[in-house]
Parts: C-alpha cells; sequence; structure tokens
C-alpha cells in the first residue's frame, strides 16, 4: 500500500457555510457550559493539531479499514467491511464502462481505486464458487434502496469473476440503450426490429478492452453476411466480428446480436465460464422514450439489442451465472419509492426472470459505517475540524442515515 | 313596548374604542340618561333571562354574554364589533361631570389651573410625604429606631400614563406624568412610608406572574421499560406530534417512513438533527413522529418544535434554559400574511402604467 500523496486537499474545497453556523451554535453553547473564552480559537487550534498528529498514528487506523487483499477470490467474512486496492491498470482493464461516475471522479482525486467489501457482494460469491455449471445458468438480482451500493457490488462480483478468467459479458447501464437515443435504424435483419448504431458501437469497443483474449479463443459457428459484400466466415475467431462492427457502424447492433449469440452456444463446453452481467436490468421490460419517425412509442422488443440481451437472460443455456442489478436511477416512468423486483420490473419482466435468486443490498451497518467514514479522514477528504470529532461522526451518521450515496454527497463540500 | 326597549338596548355597540377622557365632544350624557340606561338594562337583564328559562335573580353576566351569543350568532373577526349587552358604566366611558354649580362658580379650589385633579393629586401626595417626614423626625427625636421593611419594588408597577388619565378623568402630560412618578418614588424612598403604604397601593400594581414557569412533565414508561416522553409542535399549517425513546440508536420515523425518504432535502434533516445536536444526544434516542398538514420545510420545522418539547423531559432544568435561549421551545409566530385588496400580494403591489 504505497503512501500517495494525492492533490486530495485541494481537490476538496471546504465549503461549510452551512455547517459553520452550526458549529458556532454548538460553540456558543458549550462556552455557556463549560468555560468563558475565545472558544472559536481554541477550536481552530485543536483541529489544526489534531490534523498533524493524525500523520503519526496512521499505521494503525489504516489496518482497520483496509485490507490488502486484493483478490475478490479470498474474502471471506474476516474482511467484512473492509475495503480493498484494485490496482488501477485492472480497473482500465476490467472496468472500461460500469463503474458508477462518481466513483470514477474518487479514484482521479485519491488515486486509488478502494472498494468495500460488504456482506451482499461476500454472499453472492460463495453462490458463485458453489455453483454447478453443468446446470442451466441460475439468475441473481441484487436490489435495494437508492444508492445503497448495488452497482459497487455488481463491479465487485465483475472482478472476481475477471480474475477467475470468466469471460465477462458487462452492460453497463440498460437504461442507455431505452433512451435518449439519437439514431434509430430500421434493422436489415428483420423488418420490424430497429437498430442503435452508436450505442451497440461504444459498448463493442468497450467489450473489446475487456476480454481481448477471449476474442481471440473464441470462434464463430457459422457464416454471417454484413449487406451485400462482407461476411464473415465460419471458424474465424470473434474479434473479426467485432471490429467489422466498429468498422461499419451501421451493422454494429447485429454484430453485437452475434457475438452473444456465439457465446451462449459456446458457454456450455467448458472451454470458458461467462458471466453476464447487466446493471438496470429492468430497463429491458419497461417502457422507453423513444419514438418512430411517426411519433409512435417505441416498445422494448422492437429494439435489436433489448431483444438479443433478453434472449441472453434466459435460462436456456449452461456453463455462467447471470448477475443483474435493479435501478431506480435511470428508470423510466416509474415511482421513486420503488425498490422491490415486483415493482421496477414489472409483470412481464418478473415472469421472464423467474426464479432467480434475490440478493438485497441495505444501507451502510455501524461498522461499514465506521471504515468508510475512517478512510475519508484518512485520505484527508473531510476537512471540517467538526468532522473530525465524535460529534460530527453522528452528525454525518444522522443525517446521511448510513445510505452511502448521501454520506458520498455529503462529505463532498466539507 | 318593552321588547322594543330591550332590542334597543342590544343593538348598543361600543363606538367609542378609547376612553374619551374629558372629551368635550358631541356625546355629553347627563347623569339622568345614564341613570336611565342602568334602569333600561337591568330590566333588559330579566327579560333576557326569562327568555332563556332560567331565574332572573341570578343572572350573572357571563350568562348574559351567552345568551346573547346564541341568540345572535355573529361571524365578525372582530369580537368587538359583535353584538354584546353590557351594564352602562363599561359601555358609556366615564365622564365629568359639570364642574360648576348654577350660579357659575366652580366646586373645586384648583378648577382654574386647569388641570385640578392632577395639581389636588400632588398637593395631596405632597402632603402624605410632609406627614412621613414629621413623623420620622419624632422617631428621630425620640431615638426610637427607624422601621426599615423594604418594599417589595421587585413585583410591583406604577400606574401607566393612560391608567392615570383614567383615574383623574383628564389628560395628563408626559412630563407631569413623570414628575408625579418621581413624587411617589420620592415618598416610597423614605424609610417611614409604611405609614402611607395604603395611599401608595392606590398607585401601583403587581406585576403578572411570569409565564415562563411552564410545567415539565415527567417521564413515562411503557411496556417494555423503556422511558418516552411526548411534545407537540408546530409551524405555519403544520401540526406535529413526536415520541421519543430512550436507549435509542437514532433512528426517526415520520409518519411510519424512515427520515430519509420522507425528507430527501438536506436542510429538513438538519432542522430535525438540531434540537439531538444542541444537547449532544444524537445516537442515543429514537423518535416516532406524525406530522400533517403544511409543506416540507414547515413539517420539518413542527417536527422540530415537537422534539425538543419532548426532550426536555430527558434534560437538567438548565439545558432546558440553554434550549429556550438557543430559540428550540420558541413556537415560529410567522404565517402567511393575508392578501388585501388593491394588491396583487400581501405587499406586491399591481403594475404600475403610466397611462
Amino acid at each position: 500500500m504505497a503512501v500517495t500523496t494525492s492533490p486530495s486537499e485541494a481537490a476538496a474545497p471546504p465549503e461549510e457555510s452551512r455547517k459553520m453556523l452550526r458549529s458556532l451554535k454548538g460553540l456558543v453553547c458549550r462556552s455557556l457550559r463549560l468555560d468563558r473564552g475565545c472558544a472559536l480559537h481554541t477550536a481552530a487550534r485543536d483541529g489544526l493539531s489534531s490534523v498533524s498528529s493524525q500523520d503519526v498514528p496512521a499505521e494503525r487506523p489504516r489496518a482497520v479499514f483496509h485490507t490488502s487483499e486484493s483478490d475478490p477470490a479470498k474474502h471471506t467474512e474476516q474482511h467484512e467491511a473492509r475495503l480493498y486496492n484494485i490496482p488501477l491498470e485492472e480497473v482500465k482493464a476490467v472496468f472500461p464502462h460500469g463503474l458508477p461516475h462518481r466513483f470514477q471522479q474518487q479514484i482521479q482525486t485519491f488515486n486509488e481505486a478502494r472498494v468495500m467489501v460488504r456482506k451482499p457482494a461476500l454472499e453472492l460469491l460463495a453462490y458463485l464458487r458453489g455453483s454447478n455449471f453443468a446446470h442451466p445458468a441460475v439468475r441473481y438480482v441484487i436490489y435495494g434502496e437508492r444508492g445503497t451500493g448495488k452497482t459497487m457490488t455488481l463491479c465487485h462480483v465483475l472482478h472476481y469473476c475477471s480474475r477467475q478468467g470468466w469471460l465477462v459479458l458487462h452492460i453497463p447501464d440498460a437504461h442507455l440503450w431505452v433512451k435518449n437515443c439519437k439514431e434509430l435504424l430500421q434493422s436489415s435483419y428483420k423488418k420490424d426490429r430497429l437498430d442503435q448504431p452508436l450505442q451497440a458501437s461504444a459498448w463493442l469497443k468497450n467489450f473489446k478492452t475487456s476480454n481481448e483474449r477471449f476474442l481471440q479463443e473464441i470462434k464463430t459457428q457459422k457464416k454471417y453476411m454484413w449487406g451485400k459484400q462482407e461476411s464473415t466466415e465460419e471458424g474465424r475467431p470473434l474479434g473479426e466480428v467485432v471490429e467489422q462492427g466498429l468498422a461499419r457502424v451501421r451493422s454494429a447492433t447485429d454484430a453485437v446480436g452475434v457475438v452473444l449469440r456465439e457465446i451462449k452456444q459456446q458457454s456450455h463446453r467448458g472451454s470458458f465460464r461467462l458471466l453476464v452481467a447487466v446493471d438496470g436490468v429492468n430497463a429491458l421490460w419497461g417502457r422507453t422514450t423513444l419514438r418512430k419517425e411517426d411519433k409512435s412509442p417505441v416498445s422494448p422488443e422492437e429494439l435489436t439489442l433489448v431483444h438479443n440481451l433478453r434472449k441472453m437472460l434466459r435460462n436456456d443455456w449452461s456453463g455462467g451465472a447471470i448477475v443483474t442489478t435493479l435501478s431506480q436511477t435511470g428508470s423510466l416512468f416509474k415511482p421513486s419509492s420503488a425498490y422491490t423486483p415486483q415493482e421496477l420490473l414489472g409483470k412481464e419482466g418478473f415472469d421472464a426472470l423467474d426464479p432467480f435468486v434475490p440478493i438485497s443490498v441495505p444501507n451502510y451497518s455501524p461498522r461499514e459505517f465506521e471504515s468508510c467514514y475512517g478512510y475519508y479522514l484518512e485520505r484527508k477528504w473531510l476537512q471540517h475540524e467538526k468532522a473530525h470529532t465524535e460529534d460530527g461522526k453522528a452528525e454525518l451518521r444522522f443525517l446521511s442515515g448510513s445510505n452511502p450515496r448521501q454520506l458520498d454527497r455529503l462529505a463532498g463540500p466539507l | 313596548m318593552l321588547l322594543c326597549q330591550t332590542l334597543r338596548l342590544f343593538c348598543i355597540t361600543t363606538a367609542v374604542q378609547r376612553k374619551n377622557v374629558g372629551a368635550s365632544g358631541p356625546e355629553k350624557y347627563t347623569e339622568a340618561f345614564i341613570k336611565k340606561q342602568i334602569e333600561e338594562f337591568n330590566l333588559g337583564k330579566r327579560h333576557l333571562a326569562n327568555m332563556m328559562g332560567e331565574d332572573p335573580e341570578t343572572f350573572t353576566q357571563e350568562d348574559i354574554d351567552r345568551a346573547i351569543a346564541y341568540l345572535f350568532p355573529s361571524g365578525l373577526f372582530n369580537k368587538k364589533a359583535r353584538p354584546l349587552m353590557k351594564p352602562p358604566s363599561e359601555v358609556f366611558p366615564e365622564q365629568r361631570k359639570i364642574q360648576w354649580g348654577e350660579d357659575g362658580r366652580p366646586f373645586h379650589f384648583l378648577f382654574y389651573t386647569g388641570k385640578q385633579s392632577y395639581y389636588s393629586l400632588m398637593h395631596e401626595t405632597y402632603e402624605k410625604f410632609l406627614n412621613v417626614q414629621k413623623h420620622q423626625d419624632q422617631l428621630i427625636a425620640e431615638d426610637l429606631p427607624l422601621q426599615k421593611e423594604k418594599r417589595n419594588l421587585a413585583g410591583s408597577r406604577w400606574l401607566t400614563k393612560i391608567e392615570l388619565e383614567e383615574m383623574l378623568l383628564e389628560k395628563v402630560s408626559d412630563d407631569d406624568y413623570t414628575r408625579f412618578i418621581q413624587l411617589l418614588q420620592k415618598l416610597v424612598a423614605l424609610p417611614c412610608a409604611d405609614i402611607e403604604e395604603k395611599y401608595i397601593q392606590k398607585f401601583s400594581k403587581e406585576v403578572p406572574v411570569q409565564l415562563q414557569k411552564v410545567v415539565i412533565e415527567p417521564l413515562q414508561y411503557d411496556e417494555r421499560g423503556v422511558a418516552f416522553s411526548t411534545g407537540e409542535g408546530k409551524r405555519k399549517t403544520a401540526r406535529a406530534t413526536a415520541v421519543i425513546y430512550d436507549n435509542g440508536t437514532g433512528k426517526i420515523t415520520v409518519n411510519g417512513i424512515d427520515i430519509l425518504h420522507y425528507f430527501p432535502v438536506l436542510q429538513d434533516r438538519e432542522q430535525l438533527l438540531f434540537p439531538f445536536q444542541f444537547l449532544g444526544r444524537i445516537g442515543k434516542h429514537d423518535m416516532v413522529c406524525t406530522v400533517s398538514g403544511g409543506g416540507r420545510s414547515a413539517q420539518a420545522g413542527a417536527i422540530r418544535l415537537a422534539s425538543a418539547k419532548a426532550l426536555r423531559s430527558f434534560v437538567t432544568e438548565k439545558e432546558v434554559e440553554f434550549m429556550r435561549q438557543a430559540g428550540l421551545l420558541t413556537v415560529d409566530p410567522r404565517v402567511k400574511e393575508r392578501k388585501k385588496p388593491g394588491q396583487e400580494g400581501p405587499r406586491r403591489k399591481f403594475t404600475w402604467k403610466k397611462r
């Protein structure tokens, strides 16, 4: 664990107007209770001294919140509520797309990627380790309230699988495919379907980065025609199909379809394990905000990408697992209080995904909260002198409700 | 016949708002007139008692008020505008009777000073003052100890200028009033002023008891043996009740919903946090509240007041005083201001067009 000299101090602007008001009130109360004197100055001096003395016992607290075990395969209950480090090169290789935006900013600020080991992730890893790959793929649905860490759990599992050498099919956010699409082409393959070239090509690019070696190993089993002239022969590596999709943006969606089909057919052979990771799976069965040229709404089945992905999510193949996350944040036409699979998937989606193993992700437990708070303190992310005190911690816990996203947003301006 | 007379009496309202002391305006009531009013009032009272089926002998003023409110229900907001039936002494302001006799000669010797009552009062008070001094000299001459019982000035105040005017039935200027009060204070400062205690008491009033003495309820215990206390609060149109339990983890539920979901805005949660943070008891209590009415900010303020009131039972008196000074226990009196006619809102006027 190299001690990094990151510009984290400069990166966090101490905006403390509201907190200062409250701290002044608290100070007034304390000066009434304890003694007179310039309480403000003493508090500032105490704050400074505590910051400087923090470097000395830096080693001991660090050991409590962090674990040096950076291989998710070895994570057990011992490592629960601790943060483990992912080397930055691995981050670029394994997660070209898929990490939450705020987490990416945090990686840039702190110059390291630290993920907390939490119970739901450990549960999932245990299931994956113990699953029999001859049986049809088991579906796991991670659900929970907003901002509790579902996507991070998914990324943790992804890291584990990529370390283990699985082929990872990661769709970072299925909502991106059903909204804000600029171009919709009519599919050449099936007349009534619509293509999305931009999204498909973006996804293919990221897929290529994360699964380089598999693309050389897997061979096509059929001849595919791209338009009138181009075609891919049987037995060519899948990398060629991806190249084709990237080169010819018009046929990118079909390329995606081909890739998915090939992978699914070959997974049961056992040469590789397949992990299908979809974030925001409820997008596939909801409504879209896209419209056709005659202003009629598009239903998800009419989108090729969605159609192929749905085929992928059926458990008629073996040799891998399907891990999905529900997400309310990007979802369309769903109330913000909905978080259960029933509400977010709707009847159609629920029936399609049934049977699945639900995994719920709750807010931080007290231990997890302590460790997250300790991490922010140690990285000097919390600059406010009141944030170092026990009271400040209690305040943060109260105001964030132990919700990871709220805590992250609260700690930002401090 | 009698009914018309009683009706005439009922319709009289207090047109005169301020006590018109010494006004030589158009409304000069003669003594005979006042006497007739008193008779009519008593008669009307007996008729009213008969009408309501009560005993005319034991018909008090409160019964009269209730009967009038029942017979003439009024939706007017101003209480003084509603129909009332009061004894004429309250309805017609006290006025000075004619100060001179039939031959034109005034009765009082100070009439030509213009402020006869005031000067006679000063004269009397100075007389008492000299009295006390004489008594003091006597005691000193006899070598007797002077009585040194200090009057409790803290719980009493002098009459205000308006009250003095009412007493004297004539206008008193500011300077005159100050001079009178100074004289009274000099009188009271003398050691033997107890002799004239009765006279002084005519001009002093008890200060009302401190309204700060609010009873703090003791803690109650529920079935599990956990101590809890309740509090109510309001802000604008929101009304909230809070129940705070001891030995808690800092969990707060509003109308059955967690506060993170009920108050997604940070500002509202900070308002809820304030009483606990002030007392340093953030993670120690659980709270269950119900709130209705108002908007998001008003509900947050109402819950804050309710929780502060409930926390009083858990905390020492000194801390209650601190809370009161911090403004946690005061009801916020700000409500939406009324829209006025001729304006677009409470303050905003219509767009001014030059033509």
